[in-house]
């Protein structure tokens, strides 16, 4: 083999352009989802054979239109670009253009070669632009600008073998420089250039203008560069506007240069009639929920099948290693403490794969964006923002990626508030706990013959969380104050047809960053659970089969009775129990007792563990049959009325307190990622289980 | 200025705004045109050089128009 050399690419261009399918074209399977040390922006990386001795090492940048950011992820471009000694700086960029929409494209690639960093324009979509009727002379641009020039198609591939043989190049940056600042400013730039040893006015001018996004220079490094743009009067915005408007004013010479022949406007005609449609006041709101309701449909009816299966799969695995262990702690430990965890986090991946593959389709047909547009104004009313319906459309499935997915909300105080409501939205660890209660409080029968009460209520819950959701963000808006404005300022492409492949790699990237991600911390507080539930202190734990022993003798029981018996006893007396027990004080005004708030404990991990920790303390030898529970649970008596523990009242007051509770560690641990900070996720905590424990308190203390 | 109309960008009332605006291909001196509202009045799609963009009607206010 000969030495290999790597060459560290960077995809950029704005968003929309064709870049992730430049990038999925390039790296196939060879991609890797990652962070950027020390911050939460996705650093997509990926490698690509060029030819026999070079291999590309690409990197997807956020989508921007200049170097100047407006969400959290853009930050990172300029930091990236602007430090040459930086570690992710590349010795390369591709410059994805969308060639029906050139103009846009190209106040990026001006500040590129102001940067005097070597690019690559590829032209992408040229089919489309070819049939709007536009031609463009792309030898005149490609010798105008003064780099190479190649033409792809993100959708079938076609320029990407040379691409990557032009990388292979070692092309030289541009000659040209299109941006000079003002001679006022010359002495500033050349005294910081000087200062930082840099190698362009123009990185120096960045200096100047983002100034703290700039990760990498130090406080000092910051306090000179204000100080020194403060005495020569340097205002960023103004500066910003000018160089802006000069930048097109070249990009519109250029063009008037090298375009054959302009696009026909007719084109877009099709599009425009679509939206007609879409956007209309009656018909887009109904095709909206239709969409809506068929995601639903896919996420809670078709995911149940291989739910279901993973769910037995992993149960049988326990039950056979179970066997085949000798028994001790540690093969527990394995057994039911880290099998079940990672059963927990599989269970989800059908769901989550279907709802990224639905937003995925969503956004690569281009009609999210009129999502965004239909429900900006009504969200806008109650504090939320058009795009923050995505975040909580996804937390219907998961908070999790929800949560992650707000990331593209620009302003802080609007992404802040969906971040902080998405955990009402009921998502599907609620459904397990919801199905259990409903099913046993509210009878099976049909109102007007038609409508289903358990349905009926089962919605309701549902609307619920929405309208807590809603009324909590209301409640922010007014609270949270901010200087920084919230603006909607955004393309609506134009629509196409969704490329699969495109929603493949979306659905493996979101499915893997949910394993590992969540996952982590799913695991490790299942196997703390199962430590609480499975030890306690003294020898009761010890002493639990001689004693049940004894009563078995009485009583007569079978083997498997006898079994559950232990294990019930097992986990009352446990650490978990006693926490249980130590809480009853302060649940009993809401209807539980010490049994249910076992479960509570448990079940803060994740909800869903409900179910198998109520199985468990009503001694049915970890069944998880619905049939098998809601009898056990039905001919549960409470010893202080004589009557049913399960009541309407205790029903009730639980389903609400699993509706407006944060009973999960992973979604905190992920708030506490997106928010930099305990405080949100405290916060959170503290506000979402007072609400639900108020809320259960007035419902059980009005029925009972 | 209703749906369907067409007019010339003179300038901006919001510098911190005009910036993005800028970045969009908004310039002073170029054509926009207002396609079409959202069912609420708000916000509002126009398009500016074969692109086309949605923004709130009190961004768009923003914008200073010749006719």
């Amino acid at each position: 083999m000969t030495a290999t050399r790597t060459l560290r690419v960077a995809l950029a261009g704005k968003p929309n352009a064709g870049k992730s399918s430049l990038f999925n074209l390039l790296t196939g399977l060879n991609q890797k989802i990652g962070n950027f040390p020390g911050i939460t922006v996705d650093k997509r990386t990926g490698s690509c054979q060029l030819d026999s001795n070079t291999v590309a090492q690409v990197m997807d940048l956020p989508g921007i239109y200049s170097l100047y950011p407006r969400t959290v992820d853009e930050k990172i471009v300029t930091d990236i670009l602007a430090d040459r000694k930086g570690t992710y700086y590349p010795d390369c960029v591709v410059l994805v253009a969308d060639a029906t929409n050139l103009k846009n494209c190209m106040l990026l690639l001006t500040q590129l070669i102001d940067l005097q960093i070597p690019t690559v324009l590829a032209l992408n979509m040229m089919d489309l632009a070819a049939r709007s009727g536009q031609s463009i002379d792309v030898k005149a641009l490609a010798s105008t600008l003064d780099l190479p020039v190649v033409m792809i198609n993100g959708r079938t591939g076609q320029g990407v073998a040379e691409l990557k043989k032009l990388l292979t190049t070692n092309f030289k940056h541009s000659s040209k420089t299109i941006y000079k600042a003002g001679e006022e400013l010359e002495s500033l730039i050349k005294d910081i250039q000087q200062k930082f040893n840099l190698t362009t006015p123009y990185q120096a001018y960045q200096f100047l203008q983002q100034t703290d996004n700039l990760s990498f220079l130090t406080p000092a490094d910051k306090a000179y560069i204000t100080s020194r743009a403060k005495d020569a009067n340097f205002f960023q915005h103004k500066y910003q506007g000018a160089e802006t408007v000069m930048r097109y004013g070249s990009i519109q010479d250029l063009l008037n240069k090298v375009t054959l022949k302009l696009s026909d406007p007719e084109w877009k005609k099709f599009s425009y009639r679509i939206d007609k449609i879409l956007t209309h006041k009656v018909w887009g709101y109904l095709i909206f929920f239709a969409v809506l309701f068929l995601i639903f449909q896919a996420i809670f009816a078709w995911a149940q099948i291989p739910m279901d299966f993973i769910d037995s799969t992993f149960a049988r695995l326990s039950n056979v290693l179970d066997d085949y262990f000798p028994d001790g702690p540690f093969f527990d430990l394995i057994t039911q403490g880290i099998i079940p965890g990672i059963g927990g986090i599989v269970i989800f991946i059908p769901q989550i794969a279907i709802l990224f593959a639905c937003i995925s389709i969503l956004e690569e047909s281009g009609y999210m964006a009129r999502v965004v547009f239909l429900m900006d104004k009504l969200m806008r009313k109650v504090g939320l923002n058009g795009k923050s319906v995505v975040p909580l459309i996804s937390g219907m499935a998961c908070a999790i990626p929800a949560i992650m997915a707000t990331r593209t909300i620009e302003s802080w105080k609007d992404r802040l508030i969906t971040i902080f409501v998405t955990p009402f939205m009921s998502c599907s660890a609620r459904l397990p706990v919801f199905t259990i209660l409903v099913t046993l409080i509210i009878p099976d029968v049909k109102l007007f013959g038609f409508f289903n009460y358990q349905g009926l209520v089962l919605m309701g819950l549902y609307l619920l969380g929405f309208f807590a959701a809603l009324i909590s963000a209301f409640v922010l808006k007014v609270i949270i104050k901010t200087t920084e404005r919230s603006y909607l300022i955004m393309e609506m492409p134009t629509y196409r047809k969704p490329k699969w492949s495109n929603v493949g790699y979306t659905i493996i990237e979101k499915t893997k960053s949910f394993v590992f991600e969540a996952g982590k911390v799913i695991l490790a507080i299942s196997i703390v659970l199962w430590v609480l539930a499975s030890y306690g202190p003294g020898d009761a734990m010890q002493n639990a089969e001689e004693l049940i022993q004894r009563e078995a003798s009485e009583a007569k029981l079978t083997t498997e009775e006898f079994e559950a018996r232990v294990a019930a006893y097992k986990l009352e007396h446990s650490y978990a129990g006693i926490i249980g027990k130590t809480l009853e004080p302060a649940i009993q005004p809401l209807g539980y007792d010490w049994k249910i708030g076992i479960a509570l404990v448990t079940s803060f991990a994740a909800r869903e563990v409900f179910v198998s920790t109520i199985a468990t303390i009503y001694s049915l030898g970890g069944t998880e049959d619905e049939q098998t529970i809601k009898g056990r649970l039905r001919s549960e008596i409470n010893p202080d009325t004589g009557g049913p523990r399960y009541t309407p009242a205790v029903g009730l007051s639980l389903l609400v307190f699993y509706t407006f509770a944060m009973q999960c560690m992973s979604t905190l641990a992920v708030v506490k990622r997106e928010t930099k900070g305990w405080k949100w996720p405290l916060i959170q905590l503290a506000y979402m289980t007072a609400l639900a424990y108020v809320s259960a308190l007035i419902i059980y203390q009005s029925l009972a | 200025m209703l749906p369907g109309e067409t007019a010339v960008i003179s300038g901006f009332r919001d510098d911190m705004l005009s910036v993005k605006l800028l970045e969009m291909g908004l310039l002073p001196g170029t054509v926009v045109r207002f396609n079409f509202t959202a069912p609420l009045g708000d916000p509002i799609c126009i398009s500016v050089s074969g692109f086309d963009l949605s923004l709130r009607v009190d961004e768009a206010s923003t914008i200073i128009i010749l006719n």
